[in-house]
């Protein structure tokens, strides 16, 4: 590690160094020391043992585990429920974040506060309880079941649990650009004889779109990563309601270590694909910030 | 939130009546989503955790079996949070005191957790520390068992709350800046007591916000800790394993009764992190967001 040396100011030429700007602040290498080897210890490591274990068997191998019918199978299950979940929770989020942004009513920082239940509640009493309201007999599964419509034990279940595991993403996300936009620009639009629907769509969804894509995006990744609310309310039939995260628990569960590394390695290069996006994302944002400052 | 002006609007900017209507049905769509999609779920949790009367709501509670795994996930969280509490003070101490190198891919490594699924983020320490693992041939020869015990459990554990007093921390220090803790130094103050009485009652709503979330995902991890735990009942059954245990044995009632104690768990935090918010002036960044790099 290079070493800081007093109040050195940096020239160019200068030898590189480690630390690009000297502080007079103590305690440098003690915290960036631990950072490095709990950071190391605690995800490095089994990240890099995990990724290791997927591609041991080689491309071949690997290839052929991820695209076993089963697997593919889960992988439509999985994307495509995430991918509806995350579009219900971009719409309802997006309401839930105009609401809380631009309207006053009573009991409004008690709904505020409720958007965050789905981090705080455990995913697998989510799940349970979600699976009693929707089942045959439960408070709202017996309104829809004369219906035709079943939602426990069916790819719908599915989309019900991601989306209340995702929607707080987008709120989050989207509620403080709503707070930061002006309503001045609003009434402008107003005043020149603008509709509510132009507003809307020319003023509030171009300024939120970044936010309300990111917001979707983070949704998007939890449900798909989602486990616990997912497995109660799913069903779990191999091939039609069987999601990619209980496949890895099924293949540990019968032992087959290869199989299992090598489906959480594709679910991995998933999570960061997603990551790059939304830090993507986060990039045009902060550019967009700066551009109308 | 503060953005309208002061200044007198005009006939043209009063709502008009239709745009008043539409204003409240937006508000009763949001609370009729809010109460369909997260109070029922909550309600249902009580409801069906009291379904048999008070009597058996207790017994349930009292079993030996739902009573360890109480104190077990007591245990784990008071390593884990506490872990995550050093690591999450080091970290942002050494990002937002000092400029160095690499310090954007360190803030992104920190994220890591938060975009892994739980099932991926368990099996990982499986590939470490199971039979098959890296260190497992080793750990067998010397009768040390992490996986299948609680030492997994709690690295489990340890992994899903990795960033979030980090993440809380990061921007809130960034923000605040690092004046008067120059300031201490240049007077002639030692860095330990620099942070025992500059920094750490500055940031100490910052780093209780982040330790209740932390505290609250680690009592409700289910996921990760269901991969590692090896469901053995009464040794390596947290409160949400042994919930999914309970409801698999269709034992319903007592499912909900333990569930109950984890919907308790996280109404209590929710109101807490609303407390804080309201009486520290903090509006932390909402968890689980994107840190500003």
């Amino acid at each position: 590690m290079a070493i800081v040396q007093g109040n050195q100011i940096r020239k160019p030429g200068r030898r590189w160094s480690f630390v690009t700007k000297s502080s007079p602040l103590p305690g440098f290498r003690l915290s960036l020391g631990f950072t490095m080897v709990y950071l190391t210890v605690i995800v490095l490591i089994p990240l890099v043992a995990t990724l290791l274990h997927a591609a041991r068997g080689g491309f071949g191998v690997f290839l052929h585990t991820v695209t076993a019918p089963r697997v593919l199978a889960s992988y439509r299950v999985t994307l495509g429920s995430s991918a509806a979940a995350a579009l219900l929770s971009a719409i309802f989020g997006m309401l839930l974040a105009w609401v809380l942004a631009r309207y006053t009513f009573p009991g409004k920082r008690i709904l505020d506060a409720l958007v965050d239940l789905p981090f705080a509640l455990p995913t697998a009493v989510a799940g349970i309880s979600l699976t009693a309201l929707y089942a045959e007999h439960g408070w709202i599964g017996r309104y829809l079941e004369p219906h035709g419509i079943h939602v426990a034990f069916t790819p719908l279940g599915i989309v019900l649990a991601m989306s209340f595991v995702g929607f707080p993403f987008v709120v989050r996300s989207v509620q403080p650009v709503l707070e930061d936009l002006d309503p001045a620009m609003e009434e402008a639009a107003a005043s020149l004889g603008a509709n509510a629907w132009q507003r809307t769509t020319r003023i509030i969804l171009p300024v939120a779109f970044p936010a309300l894509l990111t917001g979707s995006a983070l949704a998007f990744a939890r449900a798909a990563g989602e486990y616990g609310s997912v497995i109660f309310i799913a069903g779990n039939m191999p091939m039609k309601t069987e999601i990619t995260a209980l496949l890895i628990v099924t293949k540990l569960e019968e032992y087959d270590y290869a199989g299992a590394a090598a489906i959480a390695g594709a679910m991995l290069a998933l999570s960061f694909t997603i990551m790059l996006v939304v830090n993507l994302l986060q990039w045009w944002i902060q550019r967009r910030e700066g551009r109308r400052v | 939130m503060s953005g309208r002006s002061n200044v007198p609007s005009s006939a043209i900017l009063q709502p008009t009546v239709p745009q008043r209507m539409g204003r409240v049905a937006l508000i009763l769509l949001a609370l009729l989503f809010l109460g369909g999609f997260l109070i029922l779920p909550v309600v249902a949790v009580f409801a069906q955790a009291l379904s048999q009367g008070w009597k058996l709501y207790f017994e349930s509670i009292r079993q030996e079996d739902v009573l360890s795994a109480l104190r077990l996930t007591a245990l784990v969280a008071s390593i884990a949070v506490p872990l995550n509490v050093v690591f999450g003070i080091a970290a942002s101490w050494a990002i937002t005191r000092f400029d160095f190198h690499g310090k954007s891919l360190l803030i992104t490594l920190i994220d890591i957790p938060l975009s892994v699924s739980p099932v991926v983020a368990g099996m990982m320490y499986v590939e470490v520390f199971g039979l098959h693992g890296w260190l497992g041939p080793w750990l067998q020869e010397h009768n040390l068992h992490v996986i299948f015990a609680v030492p997994g459990i709690v690295l489990a554990t340890v992994f899903v709350t990795f960033p979030f007093v980090a993440r809380e921390l990061i921007p809130f220090m960034q923000a605040q800046g690092s004046d008067e803790e120059t300031a201490a130094v240049v007077l002639g103050a030692n860095g330990w007591s620099v942070f025992w009485r500059v920094t750490l009652p500055n940031i100490k709503w910052a780093l209780l916000y982040g330790t209740i979330l932390a505290a609250s995902r680690s009592i409700g991890e289910f996921g990760a800790v269901s991969v590692v735990s090896g469901h053995i009942r009464g040794q390596t059954t947290t409160l949400p394993l042994e919930v999914e245990m309970l409801y698999n044995e269709y034992s319903f009632t007592a499912a909900f009764a333990a569930a109950s104690l984890l919907t308790l768990a996280a109404i209590v935090t929710l109101v807490i992190k609303k407390m804080i918010e309201v009486t520290s002036g903090v509006h932390p960044v909402p968890e689980e967001e994107e840190v500003e790099s």
